[in-house]
């Protein structure tokens, strides 16, 4: 079967990829410290880490906003019933018996539908979900001056940014075992490391 | 065994403070001596600011007999000094509640030290900052029975001892009797005419050695505030700031600031601007403001809405070798020795553990604080007041919840009692301690006979039964702040058994958290992991097949 390259990940892209997978991955380590999961960096350093890469990350998602609106990339995300009964007959059945995939991936469509579906959930549920309370947690010693402070409470700030975490966990380990799910193992990674991703 | 020197000793350390002056003449005669480090000399204050020249007062040019002719001196130029004296605790050893009208006070409470200076006012008015109170009769309108030197003298000569009502001494004296160590008479005009604003060493004479040893009381005072290092009391550093006690304890009309019994629990807003009349000079945030943290440590000063500065800051009391009493068990008085004669006997690190005459202690240093919410409001058991024997008394009841925006968690300490009751009136009861008549305690040993002198002089009915109950006495902790650097770590409370984690109504992360939320988000993560395992290792299996 004859394979060629095609180019989906631009350069912004990887690196908005990359950047925010190591800050998500950090911050669900110091993250589960604070909460009290374990100890590592110790309660105070994992505040202040937390914090921090929290800024970061706020940081990278007004340029990756941006980026995606200049350049009309969030239509990616736009979500799509077409091939999602074949997808999920792909990922239950035909990847054992060697199927060809249902779905191919372009510079116009890269995600598959239910990567589309996924990458949406994460978007505007599970991020917003942690940013909305981890907002509210950071600044919890203003919610008396934002008069707030009646119709809150920590602990339920808590559970919600807590229970994000945990959703965000469950994406990450799915989402790192459905990367080796392309035309080889590893032409999902090299393609978000590259941008070109090997297609058959 | 029981020597007559050990008995003499204990015989000094009578209710409230007898150590008192003697701690600073005379270091060796204290109750807990091998704990305190007095020291003879003079402390070390500046040359006086002050534009009089008291030596230079031909009114102080004489020869005074007596603590009251002093006085008359003082106040023929400080005509009003004498009626605002008077208007203090210092003076009446009485707080009324504001809110409430409960007189509480010394002259009021029952506590777990001492128990009450009712009977016993000889001994303990020698920390009673006036003369003659020897009972009830004291007349608390007479101006030249207001005691101006022990606050104000400087030359650390000025001494009262147990038994003289409130007055120095004015002829040599063997003190503690048959010691063999002689107390000389105080020189009134020298010290008259070297008077001076009051420093550590003033105040601590009586608020150091509370119940009757070096510590015993406080916890958070004691000898050690004389010439403080940095490590003990970051405000108080001889070498540093050098502050006194009236530093914070800002004094006006000789009204002194800061109280126990009206406290401000939760001083809110910005650093005070001077000569803004603050009802509480002496709190934290009257210097500090309720933000006192830079900027990129922001974090912190969001906990000052919940937090008392002294929670963090001060990590343990009684931060040295002289400690502070935990308990007090007056059930084990009037036990002898095997051969049927009073005894004391010391613990390891030679403070007082045991006393026929007061019961056993049990005392510690580097103490950590037990927290509580506090809102600045307690109630007291006074003089009269109704005990339900079957379960601990609570000497005073501390106000605060979490829901109370008036509230902070603080420090305490809780200072544990067993101590006598009426068994039928349920009242804890006035016993007559002090003194060398046949119904005091210490000299006769039987409680029947000081139990129904002390209610008779309280002028409280006594059914003649009287037991033991377990009593608990809760106070802030304030004093012996430490440096930044020794203040708690975050994981001190923030983490599963930490030191507030008995403190409820509050969400503390890494305490708390939701059970089930974490069971179920751990399980839904290690099934994907699973999932995703086995997914894979078929995926391996079949590849491999078809290869």
């Amino acid at each position: 079967m004859a394979s060629h390259k095609i180019y989906v990940f631009k350069r912004f892209e990887r690196f908005w990829h990359w950047s925010q997978a190591m800050l998500i991955i950090f911050m669900l380590i110091t993250g589960f410290e604070v909460h009290g999961s374990y100890a590592l960096f110790g309660f105070g350093k994992a505040v202040d880490l937390h914090t921090i890469s929290a800024w970061t990350l706020i940081g990278l998602w007004v340029f990756a906003i941006f980026w995606h609106f200049t350049t009309g990339e969030w239509k990616q995300y736009i979500p799509t019933t077409e091939k999602i009964v074949a997808m999920i007959r792909f990922y239950s059945v035909g990847i054992f018996k060697g199927a060809p995939h249902p779905f191919r991936p372009t510079t116009l469509k890269k995600h598959n539908p239910l990567q589309r579906l996924a990458y949406l959930g994460v978007l505007l549920l599970i991020g917003p979900l942690l940013w909305l309370t981890g907002w509210f947690y950071l600044f919890y010693g203003d919610w008396q001056a934002w008069g707030v402070d009646n119709f809150l409470s920590l602990e339920w700030v808590a559970f919600f940014h807590t229970a994000g975490a945990f959703m965000m966990l469950t994406f990450l380990i799915a989402h790192v075992y459905l990367t080796t799910t392309g035309h080889t193992p590893t032409s999902h990674i090299k393609a978000m490391l590259t941008g070109w991703e090997e297609v058959d | 065994m029981l020597s007559g020197k050990k008995v003499s000793l204990s015989a000094l350390a009578g209710c409230a403070m007898l150590t008192v002056m003697s701690a600073f003449a005379a270091p060796a005669q204290s109750d807990s001596a091998s704990a305190a480090t007095p020291q003879t000399v003079a402390d070390t204050r500046q040359k006086s600011a002050s534009t009089a020249d008291h030596s230079k007062f031909k009114e102080l040019d004489k020869h005074f007999r007596t603590g009251p002719e002093v006085t008359e001196a003082c106040l023929i130029c400080h005509t009003e000094a004498a009626k605002q004296v008077q208007h203090t605790k210092h003076w009446t050893w009485e707080s009324i509640d504001p809110k409430t009208g409960q007189k509480r006070g010394k002259k009021n409470i029952i506590n777990n030290y001492c128990t009450s200076p009712v009977s016993n006012e000889k001994d303990c008015m020698a920390c009673h900052a006036g003369y003659g109170w020897k009972d009830s009769s004291f007349d608390f309108t007479i101006e030249k029975n207001v005691d101006c030197l022990v606050c104000h003298d400087t030359t650390a000569t000025y001494r009262k001892l147990p038994g003289d009502a409130g007055h120095p001494v004015y002829e040599r004296r063997e003190f503690p009797p048959k010691s063999g160590k002689f107390v000389d008479p105080a020189d009134l005009k020298k010290i008259a005419q070297s008077i001076g604003k009051p420093s550590r060493s003033n105040c601590g004479s009586c608020h150091f050695f509370g119940a009757g040893a070096n510590g015993a009381k406080h916890g958070d005072m004691d000898s050690s505030l004389q010439h403080p290092n940095k490590y003990l009391d970051v405000h108080m550093d001889e070498k540093g700031l050098n502050f006194a006690c009236t530093t914070c304890h800002a004094t006006s009309s000789h009204e002194v600031s800061g109280s126990r019994y009206n406290m401000a629990a939760a001083t809110k807003g910005p650093a005070h601007i001077r000569g803004n009349p603050d009802s509480s000079p002496a709190a934290c945030q009257s210097c500090h403001g309720d933000k006192p943290h830079p900027q990129h440590m922001s974090k912190l000063n969001q906990h000052t809405e919940k937090i008392a500065c002294q929670t963090c800051h001060i990590p343990e009391y009684a931060r040295n070798d002289i400690g502070t009493e935990l308990s007090w068990d007056w059930s084990k008085a009037t036990t002898m020795g095997e051969d049927g004669k009073p005894f004391v006997s010391k613990d390891s690190a030679g403070r007082r553990a045991f006393d026929s005459k007061k019961g056993a202690w049990v005392w510690d240093s580097y103490v950590i604080p037990e927290y509580r919410w506090l809102n600045g409001v307690s109630t007291y058991k006074v003089i009269g007041d109704k005990i339900d024997p079957s379960k601990t008394v609570q000497i005073n009841e501390v106000g605060g919840s979490p829901d109370d925006p008036d509230s902070r968690i603080w420090p305490t300490k809780v200072h544990r009692g067993k101590q006598p009751y009426d068994t039928v009136n349920n009242t804890l009861t006035v016993q007559h301690t002090g003194g060398e008549d046949d119904t005091a305690l210490w000299h006769n040993y039987d409680w029947q006979k000081a139990i129904v002198a002390g209610m008779k002089a309280a002028n409280l009915p006594y059914s003649g039964k009287y037991d033991f109950v377990s009593t608990e006495l809760t106070w802030p902790i304030t004093h012996m702040v430490a440096p930044g650097e020794d203040a708690l770590s975050c994981a001190q409370c923030h983490s599963k058994n930490g030191r507030l984690k008995d403190i409820q109504g509050v969400y503390m992360p890494s305490r708390d958290g939701n059970r089930l939320l974490d069971m179920a988000g751990w399980a839904l993560a290690l099934l994907t992991l699973i999932g995703v395992l086995i997914h894979g290792g078929i995926r391996i299996l079949t590849s491999k097949k078809e290869g």
